[in-house]
C-alpha cells in the first residue's frame, strides 16, 4: 500500500498546480475564522488546523467535502471552483458550536 | 445526548445497509454466518486502528491519505460486489430452472465467502473508524456523562442495525423467482453508488478533475441528513450535490456490471466462470 502512496504521491506532484493557501483553526470546537472568503471561480487549497485535543470531522454538503482531521493533527481539502455564495460547513462531532460558512466573490 | 444516537445511527444505517444486502444475496452460502461475523470482528478492530492512525493516514501523500485510502477500500468493496453480480449471473439460468442447484454450485465455492468476509469487513471499517472517533471525543471533552454516550450509542447501534436487519428480513421474503434480480439489482446500485463515494474523495484530493461541480443541487428538496435522504444514499448512493465525475464513476461502473452479467448469462455452460 505504501507503494501506491508513493507513487500517486509522485504522480500528483508532477501536475501539481500552486493553489492559493487558506487556513481555518479549530479551537474549542469552533472554526476560527468562522467565516472566510475566497475567490470565486479559482480552486483553493484549504487547511484546517485542529488545535483541540478530540477528532472533528469537517463537513459541508454545499462543499460536497468531508474529512475527519485527528486532535491536534491537520488536514488539506481542496475546494471549488465555486460560483459566487455562501457555502456553510459544519464539524459534525461538535454541530452545536463548530459551524461556518465559505464566501465565494 | 439526541446528538450521539443520531451520529451513531448515521454511521451504522449506512453498514447496516450493506451487510443486510450482501447477507441476502448469499443466503446460500455455507458457513455464511461465520464469514460475516469474521468480517464484523476484523471491520472493528480495523476500525480502532484506522481511528487510532487518523494523523498519520491524512498526513500520507502530501495531506490527502485520508481520500486515497478511503477511494482505495471502497474499489475493492466495488470490485467484490461486482464479481459477486456477475458469478450469480453466470449461474443465473440454473436459479431459474432449479434453485437447488444453484445452491449445490455456491457450496462447493468459496469465492462468495471472501466477497462476504471483505465486503462487509470493509463496510464496517469505514463507518466503524467514523464512530470511534466521536465517540472518543466525546467522551475525553466531558460534555456529557460517559452514561448518557453509552446509552445514546447503544440506542443509535440499535436503531441502525433494525433497519438492515429488517431489509434482510424484506429481502428473504422476495419470491425466488424474483430474488436473484431484486437482490443483484440492490447489489449493483451499491457499488455503483460506492463508486461515485471514491469519485468524491478523489476529486476532494485534488487528484480527478470534478468536471462539473455541482451537478445538481437538492439539498433544499431532498437534504442528505434527512432520513429519506440518508436511506437513499445507504441504498442507491444518492448525493444531494454531486460533482460531474461521481456521475461518471457511477454510470461505468453500472454499465460495466451490467453488460458483463448480460454478456456471461448469455454464454454456453462450458465458458461460465468456474466454481473455484
Amino acid at each position: 500500500m505504501k507503494h501506491i502512496f508513493t507513487l500517486i504521491l509522485l504522480l500528483s506532484s508532477l501536475t501539481a498546480v500552486a493553489y492559493e493557501e487558506y487556513n481555518i483553526q479549530i479551537i474549542n470546537h469552533r472554526f476560527e475564522p468562522a467565516e472566510l472568503t475566497i475567490p470565486a471561480g479559482k480552486k483553493v487549497k484549504l487547511i484546517v488546523e485542529n488545535k483541540d485535543s478530540t477528532p472533528e470531522e469537517f463537513e459541508s454538503h454545499e462543499l460536497n467535502r468531508e474529512k475527519v482531521i485527528a486532535g491536534n493533527g491537520k488536514a488539506t481539502i481542496y475546494i471549488g471552483p465555486l460560483s459566487p455564495g455562501k457555502y456553510p460547513f459544519f464539524g459534525e462531532f461538535n454541530e452545536a458550536t463548530a459551524q461556518g460558512n465559505i464566501v465565494a466573490k | 445526548m439526541f446528538g450521539t444516537v443520531i451520529i451513531v445511527f448515521r454511521e451504522v444505517l449506512e453498514a447496516a445497509i450493506i451487510i443486510g444486502i450482501v447477507a441476502a444475496a448469499t443466503r446460500d452460502v455455507p458457513g455464511r454466518s461465520r464469514w460475516i461475523g469474521a468480517g464484523l470482528l476484523l471491520g472493528l478492530i480495523g476500525s480502532a486502528l484506522v481511528a487510532g492512525s487518523t494523523s498519520q493516514i491524512s498526513e500520507l501523500a502530501d495531506g490527502v491519505g485520508q481520500e486515497l485510502f478511503n477511494a482505495l477500500i471502497l474499489g475493492i468493496a466495488v470490485l467484490m460486489l461486482a464479481w459477486h453480480n456477475i458469478w450469480m449471473a453466470s449461474h443465473g439460468r440454473e436459479l431459474a430452472t432449479n434453485a437447488r442447484n444453484v445452491g449445490n454450485a455456491i457450496r462447493n465455492g468459496t469465492s462468495e465467502a471472501s466477497v462476504l468476509l471483505a465486503v462487509v469487513g470493509i463496510a464496517v471499517l469505514r463507518e466503524g473508524s467514523e464512530t470511534v472517533l466521536f465517540l472518543y471525543g466525546i467522551a475525553t471533552s466531558d460534555q456529557i456523562g460517559v452514561s448518557a454516550l453509552l446509552l445514546g450509542g447503544m440506542i443509535g447501534i440499535v436503531a441502525g442495525v433494525s433497519v438492515g436487519y429488517a431489509l434482510y428480513k424484506g429481502l428473504l421474503r422476495v419470491p425466488m423467482h424474483l430474488f436473484f434480480t431484486a437482490t443483484s439489482l440492490l447489489v449493483l446500485l451499491l457499488a455503483a453508488g460506492m463508486a461515485s463515494q471514491a469519485a468524491r474523495y478523489l476529486v476532494q484530493a485534488d487528484l480527478i478533475p470534478a468536471l462539473i461541480s455541482p451537478l445538481w443541487n437538492t439539498s433544499a428538496i431532498l437534504p442528505e441528513k434527512s432520513i429519506t435522504g440518508m436511506l437513499l444514499h445507504g441504498l442507491i448512493g444518492y448525493d444531494a450535490s454531486p460533482s460531474g465525475m461521481q456521475l461518471v464513476f457511477y454510470m461505468v461502473t453500472l454499465v460495466s456490471i451490467a453488460s458483463a452479467m448480460k454478456w456471461i448469462s448469455y454464454q454456453p455452460t462450458e465458458n461460465k466462470l468456474e466454481t473455484v
